[in-house]
């Protein structure tokens, strides 16, 4: 189904301004986009696949950034050599972006009419009515519920999965011969990833236009792609079509990529069922309760967490997975008694933490302890690396000397240097701050550990690296772990047991294992067979 | 009280927004929150002006050159000094619950009639220097926020850094010196010439001229604020997704600025201008005292020194009503301006 060459990207170089990482963010980048071809652009955060997308539609932010060498052509154009007046003329009519916010990318003071309709009016000679109809038409074509509704909507009266519909929309509205789509999917659920997916590439094979697309995701690019680019520090290391990229890469880093995507197929249980319970929870309920102001009116009221109960014994690991919106993360607070439960009781050994007085309380947060998403944002930015880990053993009475020898001994423990102790949070990558993130949640020797999506914010590689870490610190300290997640992938390879979450409620449990190989309820069918790239096993290597 | 959507209402409110369009509705409960607000204010300033030492009979007597101890008895008794606070403050709030404020002992007048006067001075030079301060702020903001680091932003941000700088009574004197003293362009003080006599537009002329000082001093400080400000999220804003998205559609950069940058740059500056519309009534004190115009500034200036209790009430009430209005006059911008924003 592919003809003609439409993008042709040959020695592509793009140059950083001085002070930066490294002096090329691109450095002899080839790559060609055939019409009807999906081409995937894969690599980690800071690979420069981004800016390959600036490059093309000459956006990049000159001239800090600008391109040093090298062509792009684009249906026998040289686009490097156009004028910025010939670039606007091209700009949403013969290349067109698909971004990857669905939330930001929409200017949230225009309707999804006024801003599908000046794509048109832009580059379509027509009256108001024929342009109305037309962007309709194409609403339609991405099968949004009631169109005509979502042209008057304004962005935040949408969902996120059909504000992406609506960007695919304006992208396609104009039949471009080349489509950019950044990262498209990775800001949506699993269920409307798999949507879009499906419908670009239909809408790709009516109209037989080409596709760059930008991602991270391996599974993603299973789904998709015809052709796989992937890039190391904006350096290209492998390019060849997906099927044998995928199944039999060939450089050492793309062998290490794929080994770090987790596996769907859950490893064998070894659950222990005469361990001790740690945890329970019962009969757990949250109401968000939206408050009305003075004199205000009372509003609709949100149901987070309905009636849920459940028992992690010590050395297991319970994963709670579900969408956005499921309640999961309510769980997780609730549980932690960052959040009061409107009722029901978790135990911790044999109290009642949310019976607890605030003094009581106190004592009792050295048995639960949390790590969370954003490694950027749940660290003190003002205090040292060692500071943070002791904090914690000193509030609770520990010599302040002995807490940060133990801080210590805990950063080698998550395989930090030594030297990581006199730092601050911003001098580390993300992957590092988690595990300080980690060791901060061990240095009270809590008994049960609630991780709240901690490795979602990570590159694939250093999700890898953190997980294998995760699993042995739970088999050497058999540490129980609470982990929050919305990722099947990393839920298969983890967690013993899983809890599934919809809409506040437990739809199925069990062994991981069990619920993988044979789901029960509807709704745990659909995430598992939404899954992006779920026939696809990677080729086992060792990890980066 | 601005809240984010979430929907939903009770049967009662569902009855209520049958009869009555939701502006209004919206319209009649900020009314009903402000009263509780108004009179704590009432009470609030009463109570402290009491702790000031002295009352309008030290400063009639003060100014007769002094009376013998029976007479200033009799005067207190007959303006109710004499009583415990308490009743003085239940005679005057219940007095001003009919809108009635009192008698000013110092201009012999009602109080009403001494403020009503002086609204119309105060509200023109506050309504022409919060325009000009705005309009002409959030251009050069913009303006200098396009070109940023280029010559034009380093005059407009080194300018809106003088004017920020620059007291407000400091400027007036000097641009007396300057426009009126050496140059006798513009005229000292005062609204209008006073043995002018002008009729229609002649009167209008001169009245405008008699405002350009005041106004210009008044609102150079506010303009560098907006400037500011609006050069800071004009930045901001045209490096969010959106305007990318607008970009790669191929937009212009006018296009971009007009139809994109402008109107969610402005949502933060429209905030500060709420917020600052009662920091004017206190600027236009100095302003309206140093140009002597018969504004409600400079008559709060001269109750204070002359302890004219009812007319300092007076004008604190009047104060404090224009605020709550001016409020909700922007809280009703900003609603229309932010589409995420719904009034509830």
């Amino acid at each position: 189904m592919s003809g003609d060459t439409i993008l042709e990207i040959a020695g592509l170089k793009v140059a950083l301004p001085k002070g930066a990482d490294r002096p090329l963010a691109l450095d002899g980048l080839s790559l060609t986009v055939k019409s009807g071809e999906v081409v995937c652009l894969v690599g980690e955060s800071g690979s420069g696949k981004s800016l390959t997308a600036g490059a093309v539609m000459r956006l990049l932010p000159e001239p800090h950034v600008h391109v040093s060498g090298g062509s792009i052509r684009f249906g026998g154009v040289d686009i490097l050599a156009q004028t910025e007046t010939q670039m606007k003329a091209i700009r949403g009519k013969e290349i067109s972006m698909i971004f990857q916010e669905p939330m930001t990318a929409l200017n949230p003071q225009k309707t999804v009419g006024w801003q599908i309709d000046e794509m048109l009016r832009l580059h379509m000679k027509a009256g108001r009515k024929e342009r109305r109809a037309h962007a309709i038409e194409m609403l339609n074509r991405t099968h949004i519920p009631d169109p005509e509704g979502a042209y008057n909507a304004y962005p935040h009266q949408i969902s996120g999965g059909q504000r992406q519909r609506v960007m695919i929309a304006m992208a396609l509205s104009l039949s471009p011969r080349l489509i950019i789509a950044d990262e498209p999917t990775t800001a949506l659920d699993v269920t409307t990833q798999l949507q879009i997916l499906k419908l670009i590439r239909d809408l790709q094979d009516e109209e037989g236009a080409g596709v760059l697309f930008i991602t991270h995701d391996f599974g993603v690019v299973a789904e998709i792609a015809d052709h796989v680019v992937v890039l190391r520090q904006g350096e290209m290391v492998e390019s060849g079509p997906a099927a044998q990229v995928l199944n039999a890469p060939q450089h050492a880093y793309t062998k290490a990529l794929i080994a770090s995507v987790p596996d769907l197929k859950p490893p064998l249980p070894k659950v222990d069922t005469d361990a001790p319970v740690v945890l329970t929870g019962t009969h757990l309920m949250k109401t968000f309760k939206a408050r009305g102001g003075f004199m205000a009116g009372k509003r609709k009221a949100v149901v987070a967490v309905k009636d849920l109960s459940f028992e992690l014994r010590r050395g297991e690991t319970l994963g709670v997975v579900g969408e956005s919106g499921s309640g999961k993360t309510t769980v997780s607070r609730i549980v932690t008694r960052l959040l009061e439960a409107d009722s029901g009781s978790v135990q911790v050994g044999d109290t009642d933490l949310l019976a607890c007085s605030p003094s009581q309380l106190r004592k009792m947060r050295k048995h639960i302890q949390m790590v969370f998403q954003d490694p950027m944002a749940s660290l003190n930015p003002r205090k040292r690396v060692v500071d943070l880990i002791a904090q914690g053993p000193i509030v609770h009475g520990e010599a302040p000397e002995k807490a940060r020898a133990r801080a210590r001994d805990l950063l080698e423990l998550v395989e930090l240097s030594p030297a990581a102790a006199n730092r601050f949070p911003h001098e580390f990558s993300g992957g590092q701050r988690q595990r300080i993130g980690i060791a901060r949640a061990l240095a009270l020797e809590p008994s049960v550990i609630v991780a709240d999506e901690p490795v979602s914010a990570l590159d694939v590689s250093v999700q890898a690296q953190v997980l294998k870490l995760l699993a042995e610190l739970r088999e050497r300290m058999s540490l129980s772990l609470l982990f929050v997640t919305h990722d099947l992938r990393v839920a298969a390879q983890l967690c013993d047991r899983i809890i599934v979450m919809q809409k506040g409620e437990i739809v199925e449990s069990g062994l991981t294992y069990e619920v993988f190989a044979n789901p029960q309820h509807e709704y745990t069918r659909t995430l598992m067979t939404s899954i992006p790239g779920r026939d696809w096993t990677p080729p086992k290597e060792t990890p980066l | 009280m601005v809240l984010p959507v979430t929907g939903g209402a009770d049967n009662e409110s569902c009855l209520m927004r049958l009869l009555l369009p939701p502006i209004v509705i919206y319209a009649l409960r900020r009314l009903l929150q402000a009263v509780p607000v108004i009179i704590l204010i009432m009470i609030g300033t009463f109570l402290l002006l009491k702790l000031a030492p002295g009352d309008t009979v030290d400063a009639l007597v003060g100014d007769m050159g002094g009376a013998d101890a029976e007479f200033i008895a009799r005067l207190r008794q007959e303006y109710g000094l004499d009583q415990p606070i308490y009743v003085q403050l239940w005679v005057y709030m219940t007095k001003l619950a009919t809108f009635d404020f009192g008698w000013s002992f110092v201009y012999e007048q009602p109080v009403s009639t001494v403020l009503w006067d002086r609204l119309g001075t105060t509200l023109l030079l506050m309504a022409t220097s919060l325009s000009l301060a705005f309009s002409i702020g959030i251009a050069l903001g913009a303006i200098a926020a396009r070109r940023a680091y280029s010559l034009t932003d380093n005059v407009i941000s080194t300018l809106g850094l003088v004017f920020y700088a620059t007291p407000s009574f400091f400027l007036s004197l000097m641009m007396m010196l300057l426009f009126s003293v050496k140059l006798g362009w513009l005229p000292v003080g005062g609204i209008k010439t006073i043995a002018g006599f002008y009729t229609g537009w002649d009167h209008v002329w001169d009245v405008a001229l008699h405002l350009v000082m005041p106004t210009a001093a008044l609102s150079l400080i506010y303009l560098s604020f907006y400037l500011r400000l609006m050069r800071a999220s004009v930045m901001e804003v045209a490096e969010l997704d959106y305007v990318r998205t607008a970009r790669a559609k191929g937009a212009s950069e006018t296009r971009l600025m007009v139809h994109h940058i402008m109107r969610n740059a402005l949502l933060p500056v429209i905030t500060l201008l709420g917020l600052q519309f009662s920091t004017v009534l206190g600027g236009s004190v100095v302003v309206e005292t140093i140009f002597t115009l018969p504004g409600l500034g400079s008559l709060a200036y001269q109750s204070v020194v002359q302890r004219d209790m009812n007319t300092l009430m007076g004008i604190i009430f009047l104060c404090s009503i224009i605020v709550v209005v001016v409020n909700f006059l922007t809280d009703l911008l900003y609603a229309r301006l932010d589409s995420r924003i719904e009034l509830t």
